[in-house]
């Protein structure tokens, strides 16, 4: 017997098994409905929580190295060893700047949180930037209006700020904003620029900060202020020799003794890549783990109704056997007959799964690629194979002169 | 070369601590075309001796040769395809799927042959027409009479062209009318050469074959050729007149 005759007549019985038995099917076929419905609505947000990220991580550039006083990926035994970590200074920035020859720009980075007020108005909680006149360009901004930080602005500290796309409009309405006072906290400062629109990235509105120079940052805003040196790589092939390059400049500047480790550290978005892989992954293997476990119920529903059908159909399988049906005939139409079942129910659940990714797009980000669909329905088909290959199994072991007396 | 070759024929059952002896050394010689009956109580071991025939079953010891090989000790696979080739079975419960058209049961045993469609369906309409029902091919088994029913099967058994039409109490689920135009129906194809086994416990069926082997507690106890064989009495719509020639 061809195998494609052998395949026609399997999907031939199966279909007429299955409409014999309309509602049988369809109740079984829920169990494996819901089971791919949450495989892929997980899988569509686990797809959907990658890309989010990506898109975040995108805004920090791969080019980008941060030099801080610690890792951003440190267990707590490490933090406690480095917590008495000099600061890092101004100095530093400078220094690293001159000497630095793989890196096209080194800034300086420190945040907090302050209240912005424009006469009446007033904005709180808003990201204050300390910057120098590089940041710009390694931040990767932009500008809507006017100027960024000059270096005199930063050498002598001048009370001067670039605002955020959302406070200048708040505050500045349909008017220039260049040229405007505004106050941060008790500080009067003239706005010499505005940002263009930046979105945000890991949960912080970046239209909604203001940035002033580093050095008036750490006069009134901060005393002590924790700073980020931020080095743009020239070459991004050359991203590992720019990290030994900071490396071993710092330890100078730092005087670190040949034998002690680094007392500061080099930090990217690899870290964070790295980070969020691992974790990433570990909340996706669960997450399936566990969306798997109702297509596992749906499984085992399967093989419980192909058990019944094997022994409602035990008098045909014995007919087909004496006609000449060998073991693998008959296996074969059992497992087809599984798999339609399970097919059936994998598209169902895809159907019902894609309006429900919509829904769920509205609050999280989640999207359902072409290849997602096609590994539901491999799932299910499978599904459907190996669970019923233990009743497919029984009925085509079946010895032909038992099954052809039974009822 | 004789048909059928048996020589010392046992089948053992272990049922629980109970060894059940159905069959207790069977020998046996069947030629091609004989129309033979096999009588017997229940529990003679008669319908051991069908499955055995039909393959259905391997003995416990003993020699079988079907058509000049020997079956005796095949694995299921290897009887599937001789069941499929050599034996055309009938069954007294019909034994057509309940949920396939005649056409369809017909061109079963071809499609497990691997007989392309288009001949084999050409062949199932041929096997239909032969036995009277080339209007009813596409009804399903509920909606045709008992008589109709075991004529597909009839058409089913032959289709193939097999060896042997292996017949298990062929009329017991028929009115005697019918079962007359079923006999009759085995008659014909007798008279064009066909072998035929007809298992049964009715004298009155058996007496329609040329050769009646008896069978009692597991044992051949009578093996005689039948001096005038009964004539299947003939209808109108008779089963005789319906297989062409």
């Amino acid at each position: 017997m061809t195998l494609f005759s052998e395949a026609k007549e399997s999907a031939f019985i199966a279909w007429t098994a299955l409409r014999a038995n309309k509602l049988r099917a369809g109740l079984t076929t829920l169990g494996i409905v819901i089971g791919i419905v949450s495989v892929t609505l997980m899988g569509t947000a686990i797809t959907g929580l990658n890309d989010a990220f990506r898109k975040s991580v995108g805004n920090i550039g791969a080019d980008t190295l941060y030099i801080q006083r610690f890792s951003w990926m440190t267990s707590e035994t490490d933090w406690r060893l480095s917590r008495n970590r000099k600061e890092l200074t101004l100095q530093n920035v400078r220094d690293l700047d001159r000497l630095v020859t793989l890196c096209s720009a080194v800034s300086v980075d420190s945040g907090g949180n302050g209240t912005v007020s424009f006469g009446r108005r007033q904005a709180r909680g808003v990201y204050v930037a300390g910057n120098d006149e590089n940041s710009l360009t390694v931040r990767g901004l932009s500008l809507s209006q006017g100027r960024w930080l000059t270096a005199g602005d930063v050498q002598s500290g001048r009370p001067v700020c670039v605002l955020g796309s959302y406070l200048a409009d708040r505050f500045f309405p349909g008017r220039e904003a260049v040229g405007g006072k505004v106050k941060l906290n008790d500080m009067r400062l003239e706005v010499v620029g505005v940002l263009d629109k930046q979105g945000s990235a890991f949960g912080n509105d970046l239209d909604n900060q203001i940035v002033i120079p580093i050095t008036r940052f750490s006069q009134d805003f901060s005393r002590w202020p924790d700073l980020t040196i931020t080095a743009k790589v020239r070459d991004l092939s050359q991203v590992d020799d720019a990290r030994e390059e900071l490396r071993g400049i710092m330890r100078k500047l730092r005087r670190v003794p040949p034998d002690m480790q680094d007392d500061f550290a080099i930090n990217s978005q690899e870290a964070i890549v790295a980070f969020f892989n691992a974790v990433g992954g570990t909340i996706a293997a669960v997450g399936l783990f566990i969306s798997g476990l109702s297509l596992f119920v749906g499984g085992i529903g399967i093989m419980n109704i192909m058990f019944v059908s094997v022994a409602e159909r035990t008098k045909e399988i014995g007919i087909r056997k004496a006609i000449g049906a060998k073991r693998r005939t008959i296996l074969v139409q059992f497992l087809v007959e599984a798999a339609t079942i399970t097919l059936g129910a994998g598209i169902l659940g895809i159907l019902v799964a894609w309006p429900l990714t919509l829904v769920v797009d509205k609050f999280l980000a989640a999207s359902m690629p072409w290849w997602l669909v096609a590994v539901a329905l491999l799932v299910s088909v499978l599904t459907g194979v190996v669970s019923g290959f233990l009743p497919a199994w029984r009925a085509a072991r079946m010895d032909p002169v038992d099954a052809l007396r039974a009822d | 070369m004789p048909l059928i070759q048996i020589h010392d024929l046992t089948r053992r059952y272990v049922m629980g601590t109970e060894t059940v002896h159905a069959l207790r050394g069977v020998t046996l010689t069947i030629e091609r075309g004989e129309y033979i009956a096999i009588m017997g109580p229940s529990g003679s071991g008669k319908s051991t001796l069908m499955n055995l025939l039909g393959c259905l079953d391997s003995p416990t010891s003993g020699y079988y040769e079907l058509n000049g090989v020997n079956v005796a000790h095949m694995d299921d696979n290897d009887l599937a395809e001789v069941r499929n080739r050599e034996i055309g079975f009938v069954f007294q419960s019909f034994n057509l799927l309940p949920r396939s058209d005649s056409l369809h049961n017909v061109e079963l045993p071809l499609i497990y042959a691997g007989i392309p469609s288009a001949e084999r369906r050409e062949q199932a309409v041929r096997a239909l027409t032969n036995v009277g029902l080339g209007e009813r091919m596409h009804h399903r088994p509920n909606e045709l009479s008992g008589g109709q029913r075991q004529r597909v099967a009839v058409a089913r058994a032959l289709v193939n062209d097999p060896s042997i039409v292996l017949a298990d109490e062929p009329t017991g689920n028929l009115d005697s009318r019918t079962g007359e135009e079923i006999l009759g129906l085995f008659e014909a194809l007798s008279r064009k050469g066909n072998t035929i086994i007809v298992v049964t416990h009715e004298e009155d069926v058996a007496q329609h074959a040329r050769r009646i082997i008896r069978i009692r507690d597991g044992l051949i106890a009578a093996d005689e050729v039948n001096p005038n064989p009964r004539a299947a009495m003939k209808f109108a719509a008779g089963g005789t007149s319906m297989v062409a020639a």
